[in-house]
């Protein structure tokens, strides 16, 4: 049976032992299929007359395509069908239109420009997969060369070439706003201004392909009652058949999608780019048709992990506490948007990683690039910033001297504190883990930090939302007039303006507003007796104050942002801050649904009983 | 196509089949065959996923030649379990949580079959040695070395 050591000493009260399953080693509901080589993937369906479809790709980053000349290769030898861009009843889509989130702006069949090398041209289906292949090396396009653009930063100058053209900023467009999605909790500045160290790193990362043993792919054909069966190896079964039936205009009544026998995904199964172009081979051909990447496309075609690019710069104090912290983030989408966009909200909610620092900014951009569209693996949007984020971790530690285990045991969240997306932490167990890692690698931590619990000194001052500024910095189109800051949250000296009074989802930020001897307050000083372990308290905000703006003038944006948009540049207090000085306590036992302090009316997983 | 008629034996039992020139063993095994157990993973000979025993020594299908297996014995996981009676290696690789997505077991217990074949008694070292052509993305591998391991014990155990 396996190895798992289960902790039960820790968190031995929050827990029934007497569940028959949970809790206890398992085996596997599917591995008796696994070990006999007997569960059915996609390519293990044998089909009469099986025809092949393989497609020709785009051997160019960057360009434009004059003409698609396909007649040789409708004369060789096994061809059964051509398949050219405009066979593709509805040839444009984005993945999360299903849940309508951003621009259709891939093709599945590309015919105007290629943004990717390896994007697909033209589907030929043959008798045999070699049949199709040199078929496919028959068919002539020719290209204009465009020029192209492969890194993030490059891609997002105003010169830059245009990658995708539904977003001519080279960035998604979030929230039709801003070309960034923000994040804003505190005041960073004024916590860098009362900051020991400044501690600043850069981190850069690969994209990773998913490498699933068995490659993509999916076999279609025409079954009784005028339905397509589809066997195929997708980790999304509806997903994909919702793509389908959008891209081939079909009613998907007439799709009958088999899979869940997936020979590893890791997130690069869900693109849906097999189904349809199999279903549609085999709507075309009246035959069973099989399209599946070879090795070498999976790796070059399959869509990666997108590579992110990482700024942070922390605020900290001599004794370690982390009181501010600002990221900017340059995310790979490639060519088309795929999940990318999605992966950023997600990753920004999970900022500052899992510490608790009273004042976080972050701005991240979804940036096109000439490079292969990138899609899900393994907690995408979290590992890149994560990776940053436990560098930036060494880093800061080093700059304090301080041993780098402790630093994160004192940062850690505690169950009650409030995060920088304003949910409250709960059911945290990073001090628990960290002890046992530090444990099990015999890394030595002193008495106090052994001492330490989730459990214990969360919540009170650490679960307030604290007066928070905004900015306008970085509206949609505005790029294309001027570069954009590095660092977009240091826009200049604050002016002395008092805050306006706004409504903000129809509560006034009249109240909550920081008076300047609670920036004074002793207990935010930091601890004098060293020997005594402080949990960090939470630095106050600053008075609200509107940023200045940029001394160039915003000119001529390509996209005017709707008109309900709050007035740019002044501060926002979530309107169900917690009353000041009174720990945090849940209003009464937990409902799905129920309303957390904070903006948020949706609430997942359980509290600690 | 011209076809060429190979005979070979396969988990024991006498296999005829026409096969056009070129193809591999794979291809034709799938395919021709109809045994489904030996999976494409690359079709470049790195991935190990269609590993199969020929003469009891472990081949990639992906690379062989369909024609050179004339005459000879092959061994798929088709032919591991004896009636409803699984091998102890199948066992232990369920017990031991030693597959997830399960594409590269059936290679992955034909490496470790043709192991313990010639060596009863592998140390951990031979056990890597032994499946170190077998890429497994899900698992980690340790789960499958302690499988592996277990088996050649129970193994023999039985045979004493």
């Amino acid at each position: 049976m396996s190895t798992i050591e289960f902790r039960k000493d820790i968190f031995a009260d929050e827990r029934d032992d007497n569940l028959n399953t949970i809790g206890k080693p398992e085996i596997r509901q599917d591995i008796l299929g696994h070990v006999t080589g007997r569960s059915p993937y996609f390519d293990d369906h044998k089909f009469e007359g099986l025809l092949h479809l393989r497609c020709v790709r785009s051997i160019h980053h960057h360009a434009k395509i004059r003409s698609i000349n396909t007649s040789a290769a409708e004369k060789m030898p096994g061809v059964v069908r051509v398949i050219l861009p405009k066979d593709v009843p509805h040839n444009i889509n984005t993945l999360l239109s299903l849940i309508g989130f951003g621009r259709d702006d891939e093709a599945l069949l590309q015919d105007k420009k290629v943004a990717y090398l390896g994007e697909a041209i033209v589907a030929i289906v043959a008798e045999t997969e070699l049949q199709a292949r040199n078929a496919c090396k028959a068919v002539q396009v020719d290209y204009e060369v465009l020029p192209h653009v492969l890194d993030v930063e490059e891609a997002i100058k105003p010169s830059a070439p245009i990658v995708n053209d539904q977003y001519p900023n080279n960035t998604f467009d979030y929230h039709d706003l801003y070309d960034h999605q923000k994040l804003r909790f505190g005041d960073v500045e004024k916590a860098f201004s009362q900051a020991d160290h400044i501690v600043e790193g850069e981190y850069q990362m690969s994209p990773i392909e998913q490498a699933p043993t068995e490659t993509c792919g999916a076999i279609a054909a025409p079954e009784q009652n005028d339905r397509y069966v589809c066997y195929t190896s997708t980790q999304a079964l509806f997903f994909s058949l919702g793509t389908t039936a959008k891209l081939l205009d079909m009613p998907s009544s007439k799709l009958h999608f088999v899979g869940g026998t997936v020979g590893g995904g890791f997130g690069g199964k869900v693109d849906s780019l097999h189904e349809p172009l199999a279903v549609l081979g085999a709507h075309l051909t009246g035959k069973p048709v099989k399209y599946t990447y070879d090795r070498a496309e999976e790796m070059q075609v399959g869509a990666p992990r997108g590579a992110e690019r990482w700024r942070i710069k922390d605020g900290v104090m001599n004794d370690g506490r982390i009181i501010a912290r600002q990221f900017t983030g340059f995310f790979d989408s490639g060519a088309y948007t795929r999940l990318s966009s999605y992966a950023i909200v997600k990753g920004t909610g999970h900022l500052p990683g899992p510490y608790t620092i009273p004042n976080v900014s972050s701005n991240v951009y979804c940036v096109y690039t000439n490079r292969t569209p990138a899609t899900a693996m393994r907690g995408f949007g979290i590992t890149g910033v994560d990776f940053s984020i436990e560098c930036h971790m060494d880093k800061v530690a080093e700059a304090v001297g301080m041993n780098p285990i402790e630093l994160r045991l004192l940062n850690a969240y505690r169950d009650g504190d409030m995060k920088a997306h304003r949910r409250i932490a709960k059911n945290c167990a990073l001090i628990e883990c960290v002890q046992v890692a530090a444990q099990k690698a015999a890394w030595l931590i002193s008495p106090q930090y052994n001492a330490m619990s989730s459990l214990k000194d969360g919540g009170g001052e650490r679960a307030q939302i604290p007066p928070t500024m905004i900015d306008d910095v970085g509206k949609i189109g505005e790029r294309k007039s001027r570069e954009i800051p590095t660092e977009p949250s240091s826009n200049g000296s604050m002016s002395t303006k008092p805050p306006s009074t706004i409504e903000f989802k129809g509560v006034s930020t009249a109240m909550n507003t920081v008076t300047p001897d609670e920036l004074a307050r002793p207990d935010l000083a930091p601890p004098t007796n060293t020997s005594e372990i402080a949990v960090p308290r939470p630095v106050p905000a600053a008075q609200p104050q509107a940023p200045q703006r940029s001394t160039t003038p915003y000119q001529q944006p390509v996209v005017t942002p709707p008109s309900q948009i709050a007035p740019a540049s002044a501060p926002v207090v979530p309107p169900s801050a917690p009353v000041p000085n009174e720990p945090y306590k849940p209003a009464g036992d937990f409902q799905r649904g129920t309303k957390r302090p904070g903006n948020s009316p949706f609430v997942s997983g359980t509290r600690r009983r | 196509m011209s076809k060429t008629p190979i005979q070979f034996t396969l988990n024991g039992k006498p296999t005829s089949v026409f096969v056009n020139g070129g193809a591999n063993l794979l291809e034709v095994l799938r395919r021709d065959v109809g045994d489904m157990t030996l999976k494409y993973g690359c079709g470049q000979g790195t991935c190990g996923t269609c590993t199969v025993l020929i003469d009891g020594e472990p081949h990639l299908g992906c690379l062989t030649l369909a024609e050179t297996v004339e005459g000879r014995q092959i061994e798929t996981v088709n032919g591991m379990a004896d009636g409803p009676e699984l091998h102890p290696l199948q066992k232990l690789f369920m017990e031991n949580f030693a597959a997830q997505c399960g594409f590269c077991t059936p290679g992955m217990l034909m490496a470790a079959s043709s192991l313990l074949n010639r060596n009863p008694n592998p140390s951990r070292e031979e056990v890597v040695e032994a499946i170190s052509g077998n890429i497994c993305r899900c698992t980690g591998y340790e789960p499958i070395i302690d499988a592996i391991l277990q088996a050649a014990s129970s193994l023999r155990g039985r045979a004493f």
